[in-house]
C-alpha cells in the first residue's frame, strides 16, 4: 500500500523545489521598477472604486442560487443528449421525471417574482 | 446499457414516496392561486396527499411485499431494500407528518406566515425521510438525508420576520452541513476500504477485513467508524453533537420544533440503525464502548442541564437529548459480536410511543401561541389549568408519558429498552438509566406544578382550534391506547423487526 504513494509524494516533493526556483528565477532576471498604477488591482482596465469586500443587494444571491440550479440542469441534460439513442425510452422517462420537477420549481420562481429585478 | 437499471416494478414499490413528491409539486403550484383566506386548503391537500401515500403503502408496497414472500424486496438496482422494517417507518413519519400539519395550520396563522410552501416543504422532507429508512445504498441514503435535512433547514427558519428563527435556521445549517460533510467523508472511507456503497457489500468487505487482520480494524476503518457516527449521532442529537438543538428547537416555530423532534429523528435513528446493523455489523466490538459513553454523556448532560431551563421548548429539547440516551442503551444491549433484538426492539417501539408523546407536548406549547403571547416560557403556563383545561390535562397526559409512568404510553418505551440491558447483564447501565429518569420526572413535573398550582396571571381562556383539537387528540389517545393495550403495537414492532433481522444475517453469511 504505502508504495503506491511514492509518486505523490515525489510530485509535492518537485513542486516545492520547482516553484522557489522559478520565482527566484524571474526576481534575478526581470527589470524591476514598479509604480502607482502598475501595483492596482486590474480588472478590464476599469479604476476599482471601493474594497471588493463590501455588502451586494440580495438579489445577486437570488440570481446566483437560480443560476445554479439551471446549471446543474445543462449538466444532467447534456450528457443524456449524447448518449440520447443508447439510452433510449427509459432515458427520456428519467430525464422527464426531472425536468418536470424542474418545471414546476421554475413556474414557482417566475410566479414568486424571483426572476423579476425589482 | 441495453436493459434499463430501472422497471416499472420498482416504481410500483416506491408509488408511496412518488405520490408524496406529486402532491408536494401540486401544493407548490396550487398555492400560487390560492387567495390568502383559503390558504388552510394547502394544508388538506396535503393530508390528502399522505393519505393516498398510506394507501399506495397498504394497498401496494406492503401487498407486493406479502405476495412476494420474501424478507425484503430489491429496487433500483439493488439501491432500496422494501422491508418490512422500511414500511413500519414510513407508517411512523406519515403518522407524525400528519400529526404536525394539523396543529401547525392555526400557529401559522397567528404567525401569518400561512405559505403554501410550508406544508410542500414538510412532505419533501418525509420523501427525504422514506428514503432514508428504505435504502440499502449509502448515496440513496445521503440524498435522502439531505433532502430531508435541507427541507428542515428552511422549515426552521420559516417565521422570516423573527430573529430567534432566523438565527436558529443558520445555527442548523451551519452545524448539520457540517456534520453531512462529516458524515459523507465517514461514508467515502467506507467505500473506499471495501470497494462498495451498498451496505450489505460494506459489510462483507469489513467482515474480510477483520478477518484479515485476526479481529483487530485497522487504523483507517476506526477513523471511517468515528467519522460515519459522528454523523449519525449528530442527526439524532446525541451528546456531544447536540448543540444544536436547544437553539434550533427554540428557535423553529413551535409545530415544526415538534416535527423535527420525533419525525426528523425517527428517520435519523431509522438510518442510523440500518448503518450499524447491517453496514458496521462486522465493527461491533468498536462501536458499542463508543455508544456506551455517548448514551451516558447524553443522559447526563441532557438531565442536568434540562432542571434549570426556563423556556419549555428548551427544555423539551433537553428531554429528547436524554431519551435518545435511554434509547441508544438499546443498541448497547447484547454480546460484543451479537445485538440484542429486545434492544432494538425497544428502540423501535421508544420511538413510536414517542412520537405521539412528544408531539403532544410540543401541541400544546403551540396551541399557547396567542397573537401576543408566545407562550413558550415557563411563566407564560403559570396558571394555564384556569384557562386551558384540556390542555392542561393533556399536557399531564404527555409529561407523565414522557417520565415513564405506567399505565401510559411511554412506559413501554423504557420497559422494553431496560428489559434488553438487564436480560444481556448490563445491570450498571440499567441503573442509571432508571436513576436518571428520577431526574426526568423533576422536571416534567416541574411544568405541571406551573401549570396546576400557580395562580393565572391573564384570566383570559385560551381558544382551540379544530385542527388543534384533532392533532392533539390524536396524540392523547394513541398515548394512553398503547399504554393500556400495548398488544397490537408490540406485535407490529416484532412484525417489523423480523425481516430487518434476517436481512442483516442474510448480508452477513453470503
Amino acid at each position: 500500500m504505502p508504495q503506491n504513494y511514492v509518486p505523490i509524494f515525489i510530485f509535492i516533493a518537485f513542486i516545492g523545489i520547482l516553484i522557489p526556483i522559478t520565482l527566484l528565477a524571474a526576481k534575478l532576471v526581470r527589470p524591476d521598477n514598479p509604480s502607482k498604477s502598475k501595483l492596482m488591482p486590474y480588472e478590464c482596465g476599469i479604476d476599482p472604486l471601493d474594497s471588493s469586500r463590501g455588502r451586494y443587494t440580495v438579489r445577486f444571491y437570488i440570481v446566483a442560487i437560480l443560476f445554479v440550479v439551471f446549471d446543474v440542469e445543462t449538466i444532467f441534460l447534456f450528457p443524456w443528449a449524447v448518449r440520447f439513442k443508447a439510452l433510449g425510452m427509459y432515458g427520456l422517462v428519467e430525464m422527464l421525471v426531472f425536468l418536470i420537477i424542474l418545471i414546476v420549481g421554475y413556474i414557482w420562481i417566475w410566479k414568486k417574482g424571483a426572476l423579476e429585478w425589482v | 446499457m441495453t436493459t434499463p437499471p430501472f422497471n416499472l416494478a420498482d416504481y410500483i414499490m416506491s408509488l408511496p414516496i412518488i405520490l408524496l413528491t406529486l402532491f408536494a409539486l401540486g401544493i407548490l403550484l396550487i398555492d400560487l392561486v390560492t387567495p390568502k383566506r383559503w390558504k388552510w386548503m394547502n394544508a388538506v391537500t396535503a393530508l390528502v396527499g399522505i393519505a393516498f401515500s398510506t394507501g399506495a403503502i397498504v394497498f401496494r408496497s406492503q401487498k407486493a411485499l406479502r405476495l412476494s414472500g420474501g424478507s425484503g424486496l430489491l429496487a433500483y438496482s439493488n439501491s432500496m431494500l422494501i422491508d418490512r422494517y422500511a414500511l413500519y417507518f414510513w407508517y411512523l413519519f406519515l403518522a407524525a407528518a400528519a400529526i404536525s400539519i394539523l396543529l401547525s395550520v392555526r400557529y401559522l396563522e397567528i404567525e401569518q406566515e400561512n405559505h403554501g410552501e410550508y406544508y410542500a416543504l414538510i412532505l419533501f422532507s418525509v420523501v427525504g425521510m422514506m428514503c432514508m429508512a428504505a435504502g440499502l445504498d449509502v448515496v440513496l441514503i445521503f440524498i435522502g438525508l439531505e433532502l430531508m435535512a435541507i427541507s428542515t433547514y428552511v422549515l426552521v427558519g420559516f417565521l422570516r420576520t423573527n430573529r430567534r428563527s432566523n438565527e436558529a435556521a443558520l445555527k442548523y445549517l451551519l452545524l448539520g452541513a457540517f456534520s453531512s460533510g462529516i458524515f459523507a467523508y465517514g461514508l467515502s472511507l467506507l467505500y473506499g476500504l471495501t470497494g462498495q456503497t451498498n451496505l450489505i457489500g460494506i459489510a462483507q468487505g469489513l467482515q474480510q477485513r477483520m478477518a484479515s487482520g485476526n479481529g483487530h480494524p485497522g487504523p483507517i476503518m476506526v477513523i471511517a467508524l468515528l467519522t460515519t457516527a459522528t454523523g449519525l449521532l449528530f442527526k439524532i442529537a446525541a451528546v456531544p453533537f447536540h448543540q444544536w438543538a436547544p437553539d434550533a428547537y427554540e428557535g423553529a416555530p413551535t409545530s415544526i420544533a415538534g416535527f423535527m423532534s420525533v419525525a426528523v429523528k425517527a428517520a435519523a435513528w431509522a438510518m442510523l440503525l440500518r448503518i450499524v446493523l447491517i453496514g458496521l455489523g462486522p465493527l461491533r466490538s468498536v462501536y458499542v464502548p463508543l455508544f456506551i459513553f455517548v448514551s451516558i454523556a447524553s443522559m447526563t448532560a441532557a438531565n442536568l442541564a434540562a432542571l434549570t431551563q426556563s423556556n419549555m421548548k428548551r427544555l423539551l429539547a433537553y428531554s429528547s437529548i436524554a431519551h435518545v440516551g435511554y434509547m441508544l442503551l438499546g443498541l448497547v444491549a447484547g454480546t460484543t459480536t451479537q445485538v440484542s433484538v429486545d434492544g432494538i426492539r425497544g428502540i423501535l417501539m421508544y420511538l413510536l410511543v414517542y412520537t405521539f408523546m412528544n408531539l403532544g407536548a410540543f401541541g400544546v406549547i403551540a396551541s399557547l401561541r396567542q397573537r401576543n403571547v408566545i407562550g413558550d416560557e415557563l411563566d407564560d403556563i403559570a396558571g394555564l389549568y384556569y384557562r386551558a383545561p384540556t390542555e392542561s390535562v393533556l399536557m399531564l397526559l404527555f409529561l407523565l408519558s414522557l417520565a415513564g409512568i405506567p399505565p401510559l404510553a411511554g412506559f413501554y418505551g423504557k420497559y422494553f429498552i431496560f428489559l434488553s440491558l438487564i436480560e444481556t447483564g448490563h445491570y450498571a447501565l440499567a441503573s442509571l438509566a432508571v436513576i436518571y429518569a428520577v431526574f426526568g420526572l423533576y422536571y416534567y413535573m416541574k411544568i405541571a406544578n406551573y401549570i396546576f398550582m400557580r395562580e393565572a396571571i391573564d384570566k383570559t381562556r385560551l381558544p382551540l382550534s379544530w385542527g388543534m383539537r384533532a392533532g392533539l387528540g390524536i396524540a392523547a389517545f394513541a398515548t394512553v391506547f398503547i399504554g393500556i393495550y400495548p398488544e397490537p403495537f408490540i406485535r407490529t414492532v416484532n412484525w417489523s423487526l423480523g425481516l430487518a433481522q434476517s436481512a442483516l444475517v442474510a448480508g452477513l453469511t453470503h
